[in-house]
């Protein structure tokens, strides 16, 4: 991405980000809430336009490209959405299937053998009959997660991956997140504010705040700086750049207005 | 300010027509590769349809002795008893089948069909699909806007079968008209042009209460309030839509 700007209803999200994610690698994508980390990943995903700026994916530059051309790519992308956003009328086996049968042609008893592996791998192929409103937080992010492998993308898109987990769920996303970038030439893109999380996996991460890129690094020269903004984000920090109390008029003011 | 206030309402009602249509044809046009798959669009069908025939049959029954009930107490003042197969069986082809149907089905499988849409828009369901690469349109859209148009004419038929055995069942059993005279005098004076209207007419409801249902579903808001207003958007718009096509259409069958 670079210089891209994105406003929506007047109100800017993003006044120039530059982002550059790198193949094979696990970048994150941090940021406070509402600093529009999601809406990265629908500019990536070509869901949302930019107003300005330019947006590459595979090298292809997304104005560019038609309906179907966004279509071709997007079969190279598998994403996980923060709440699996599993096709509830379907069980899980069919939720994995999905994409297979909607962009192949394989026989059944292949899409069968290839649901399973891929369940296999996230560690539910026993759930394979179970339907999404059957499944714990963690179990549909599992699921999502296999959906979104099963046709071997080139990137992975991770969307608050780590958001209301246990801790033993949250462990087993993070190992699947890392195990799943081990596949050659995988890329992986995790949106996140779990500082502490993204460090134990990420190479490479971004720091968004106030509609710009604030910081760039590996994640401990992410803690290492000496900008307020990524130190109050990095510590978590109540009052900083990102002020505590949110816009008001004068507090004395306001409440002898309210006697009145 | 009254002015500006009209011209917005206006702009604002014919911005939404212009919406609606677009979404029509895009619908239309997936639907073609929709019918490509049967199993999809027979289990719509199912959902729209068999799901509905409960309250259709319920409510068959009760109109249509009400209105044998009715037409009976009419025609005896004109000593024309005899009549009332004639007047049970045009009453409900041609009018109370095709427009009561449409606002049950309304009211059951059109409120189910955008309440669950909008569930999947409110769930991120058709944006994961979006990501995937699968069209919600065709996917999702299309097959239970076509599975809305099947259902509703079948449902109107079985609502007219239902009600003529309920106004007979009043007429004859009940109120002593004698059998023969009211099936014969039905099969006299009802021709295929009256079938056919009442048809066309539960067809043309079909599409109109399917089209609005989907819409609203795949156009609501993602949050709660959002998709219970679409609810309540989709009875409202289609049940006036129906009233003001019955209208229409009955002026252009006369």
């Amino acid at each position: 991405m670079r210089g891209v700007h994105y406003a929506v209803g007047g109100r800017p999200i993003f006044a120039g980000v530059d982002v550059q994610v790198r193949r094979g690698r696990i970048t994150a994508i941090m940021g406070p809430s509402g600093t529009g980390k999601t809406t990265l990943l629908k500019l990536i995903t070509a869901q949302i336009a930019a107003d300005r700026g330019e947006v590459r994916v595979f090298g292809e530059d997304l104005a560019a490209l038609s309906r179907g051309g966004i279509y071709a790519l997007r079969k190279r992308m598998g994403m996980l959405f923060q709440n699996g956003a599993l096709l509830t009328d379907m069980d899980v086996f069919e939720n994995v299937a999905f994409p297979v049968r909607e962009h192949t042609d394989l026989p059944e008893a292949l899409i069968h053998k290839l649901v399973l592996t891929k369940l296999q791998a996230v560690g539910l192929r026993g759930a394979a009959g179970l339907m999404p409103g059957e499944l714990s937080g963690g179990m549909a992010r599992r699921v999502a997660l296999a959906r979104a492998i099963v046709l071997d993308p080139e990137v992975l898109i991770y969307d608050e991956p780590f958001v209301g987990l246990d801790p033993i769920s949250l462990g087993v996303i993070l190992r699947l997140i890392k195990h799943m970038n081990e596949a050659p030439g995988i890329t992986s893109i995790v949106v996140s504010h779990d500082v502490r999380e993204l460090a134990t996996i990420a190479d490479h991460s971004y720091l968004l705040s106030g509609g710009r890129v604030a910081a760039a690094g590996p994640p401990a020269q992410l803690r290492a700086s000496d900008s307020a903004a990524v130190q109050q984000f990095m510590t978590g920090s109540a009052d900083g750049p990102v002020a505590f109390h949110y816009p008001a008029p004068d507090y004395a003011a306001q409440l002898f207005t309210a006697d009145e | 300010m009254n002015q500006r206030g009209g011209d917005g309402f206006i702009l604002e009602g014919v911005r939404r027509l212009g919406a609606v249509t677009i979404f029509l044809v895009r619908l239309l046009l997936e639907c073609v590769p929709a019918l490509g798959r049967p199993r999809l669009l027979v289990h719509q069908i199912y959902n729209a349809g068999a799901r509905s025939l409960i309250i259709i049959m319920l409510s068959g029954l009760f109109v249509g002795m009400v209105l044998g009930l009715q037409a009976f107490n009419l025609l005896q003042r004109f000593g024309s008893e005899e009549a009332l197969g004639t007047a049970a069986a045009l009453g409900l082809l041609k009018e109370l089948s095709p427009v009561i149907t449409a606002l049950l089905f309304a009211g059951r499988a059109g409120t189910a069909l955008t309440s669950e849409i909008g569930l999947m828009r409110a769930t991120d369901q058709l944006t994961a699909m979006e990501v995937m690469a699968v069209d919600p349109l065709r996917h999702v859209a299309a097959p239970r806007f076509l599975g809305g148009v099947v259902a509703m004419p079948l449902l109107a038929v079985i609502f007219s079968v239902i009600g003529l055995y309920g106004a007979q069942l009043v007429g004859v059993q009940l109120m002593g008209v004698d059998k023969g005279v009211f099936w014969s005098q039905m099969q006299g004076s009802v021709g295929l042009h009256d079938v056919t209207e009442g048809v066309v007419k539960s067809l043309v409801f079909g599409v109109a209460c399917s089209l609005i249902a989907v819409h609203e579903g795949y156009h609501a808001e993602p949050t709660a309030e959002g998709v219970g207003l679409a609810t309540t958007r989709t009875v409202v718009a289609s049940s006036v839509i129906t009233l003001l096509l019955d209208y229409v259409l009955t002026a252009a069958f006369l």
